[in-house]
């Protein structure tokens, strides 16, 4: 165990230095990761006012609340690791990391936490920003703000698990674009980023709920604002760790496969 | 003339080298109408709620939706994986051979490179914005085609100066890749009216990274939201581009040393 914290103290230390030196593309991911959510607080703005100040249960601030820490919630959730194993398994590079005694999942966790502490001053920054200009109204629920603690972080064990595996794919396609293309057409709608999930039709919130996507962004978001009753919040948490552990077997299993079909010449 | 008879030779080019991967094809319109059902779905949310958004119905959205993809298609055809490919050649040295050519040089940059799927979301943009007229009806009379179409060729040379401006950054800087990811991330908001944005945000989308002036002036146009006066301004920034790239490029071009190729 304390091997394995070693492994993860030093991997913060290695990409931490490789980060700092790509300032520029941090900023560049930056702006696309804050105009996605300010798009859509807009667009929900401009139809707020014009009915009135309040749709489908959420007033013109609650909206720019909403979309707020769904920016944050999404920075601290987010994973890149479909590109990257795209270029591994093409490339072969992916036959180093096979060499190590530690599982790569633990080296990607690493890269991942620590690129997110750079950038977490600039989006801590931009939803500052954002919250001058827009104004949003939270309703601060203490015991759900702890609540959230622990969701925030099986959201993002949860997000990774799943987009860990999603990644994999590449052991047996070339054409994984089209693939991730139809996994985040299915989070834009179903993990809360177009609108609060509680404005779709309610066929597709039954979706969002059935499947892993709402616990993964949409459930720490509603919870971080208050809007969910204990009990709901004791039932999102006990699902989040259902598919975390559903999670974990899966990247087990697919893990097993994927290495099994890969072959690498050279190096 | 010499431009289409350049361009379509760089087009066959691009056919013959995407021939041989014609699953491509399959996967890439695929991708299109994912994407265009992506972008429709999320109107149908929105609309769900409101029958306008701002000032605008729903069919001039989509509207603007296929204005999107036609001018997102055309970028995407010929003027980022020319750019790209030139910001390359300038790091590697290879831009030596198109300046030995005897054709203009710019010329030769901006159209070197033809991603020939993208016509796949052209098509779909214009098919999505006849649909879109026709459920307009008979709003949209001949001043709005014609000013539509200006609007069109205007925007197009717009957004063509930037880029080319931002590449020609490539002869003092190494990496200027990052800047143009920066247009194709801020294109996305181009998909609403930039009416709807707040101010500081609409003059960013519309003077800093020309998104405006590809997308929702030329919907504006269709819709008969211009005034004369915008529309005699976008041809005249048009004009304007056009000039200051050109003369951007050839102080560009003199600064230019090759690192021998």
């Amino acid at each position: 165990m304390s091997a394995l914290l070693d492994l993860y103290v030093q991997h913060f230390k290695t990409s931490l230095a490789a980060m700092l030196q790509y300032r520029a593309s941090l900023v560049i991911w930056l702006i696309g990761h804050v105009l996605e959510p300010l798009i859509y607080l807009v667009v929900w703005s401009v139809v707020s006012n014009t009915r009135g100040g309040r749709v489908g249960g959420y007033t013109t601030g609650e909206f720019a609340a909403y979309f707020i820490v769904l920016m944050l919630v999404n920075h601290i959730t987010y994973t890149w690791i479909m590109y990257e194993y795209e270029y591994r398994i093409r490339h072969g590079s992916l036959s180093f990391d096979l060499l190590r005694p530690v599982h790569p999942i633990h080296s990607d966790i690493a890269d991942n936490v620590s690129s997110k502490l750079i950038s977490l001053p600039g989006m801590l920054l931009a939803a500052v920003l954002l919250a001058l200009l827009f104004r949003p109204t939270f309703h601060v629920v203490l015991w759900a703000v702890v609540a959230a603690i622990p969701a925030l972080f099986l959201a993002f064990l949860l997000r990774f698990l799943v987009e860990w595996t999603l990644a994999l794919a590449a052991f047996w396609t070339t054409r994984v674009s089209a693939i991730n293309q139809m996994y985040f057409v299915a989070l834009l709608f179903l993990s809360g980023q177009v609108a609060p999930l509680s404005l779709l039709p309610s066929p597709i919130q039954a979706v969002a709920t059935a499947l892993p996507f709402r616990w993964m962004v949409s459930f720490p978001v509603e919870l971080l604002l208050g809007r969910l009753t204990p009990a709901k919040a004791m039932a999102g948490l006990a699902a989040q760790a259902v598919w975390v552990v559903l999670g974990l077997g899966l990247v087990k299993i697919v893990w097993r496969a994927g290495v099994r079909a890969y072959s690498a010449v050279g190096g | 003339m010499k431009i289409l008879r350049l361009l379509w030779v760089f087009f066959r080019i691009g056919v013959m080298g995407e021939l041989a991967y014609r699953l491509n094809f399959v996967v890439q319109l695929f991708q299109s109408l994912l994407e265009l059902a992506t972008a429709l779905a999320g109107l149908a949310v929105i609309f769900a709620y409101t029958d306008k958004l701002g000032s605008w119905r729903p069919d001039e959205v989509v509207a603007l939706v296929g204005v999107y993809f036609l001018v997102g298609g055309v970028i995407g055809l010929v003027i980022q994986p020319s750019m790209e490919r030139f910001i390359d050649s300038v790091r590697q040295g290879t831009l030596d051979y198109t300046l030995t050519k005897p054709e203009d040089a710019q010329l030769l940059v901006s159209i070197q490179g033809v991603e020939i799927w993208k016509l796949i979301d052209i098509a779909l943009g214009f098919g999505v914005l006849v649909v879109a007229l026709g459920r307009l009806g008979e709003r949209v009379g001949a001043w709005q085609a014609a000013a539509f179409a200006g609007m069109l060729l205007a925007g197009g040379a717009i957004v063509y100066s930037f880029w080319l401006i931002l590449a020609t950054c490539s002869f003092w800087f190494v990496r200027v890749e990052n800047i143009l990811i920066i247009f194709q991330s801020m294109y996305e908001a181009g998909r609403w009216p930039v009416s709807l944005y707040p101010g500081w945000l609409r003059f960013g989308l519309t003077f800093l990274v020309p998104v405006a002036f590809a997308t929702t002036v030329p919907a504006e146009a269709l819709t008969g939201r211009l005034n004369p006066q915008v529309v005699l301004g976008t041809v005249g920034l048009a004009a304007v581009m056009l000039v200051v790239s050109r003369l951007f490029w050839r102080a560009g071009i003199r600064h230019y040393s090759g690192a021998s190729a």
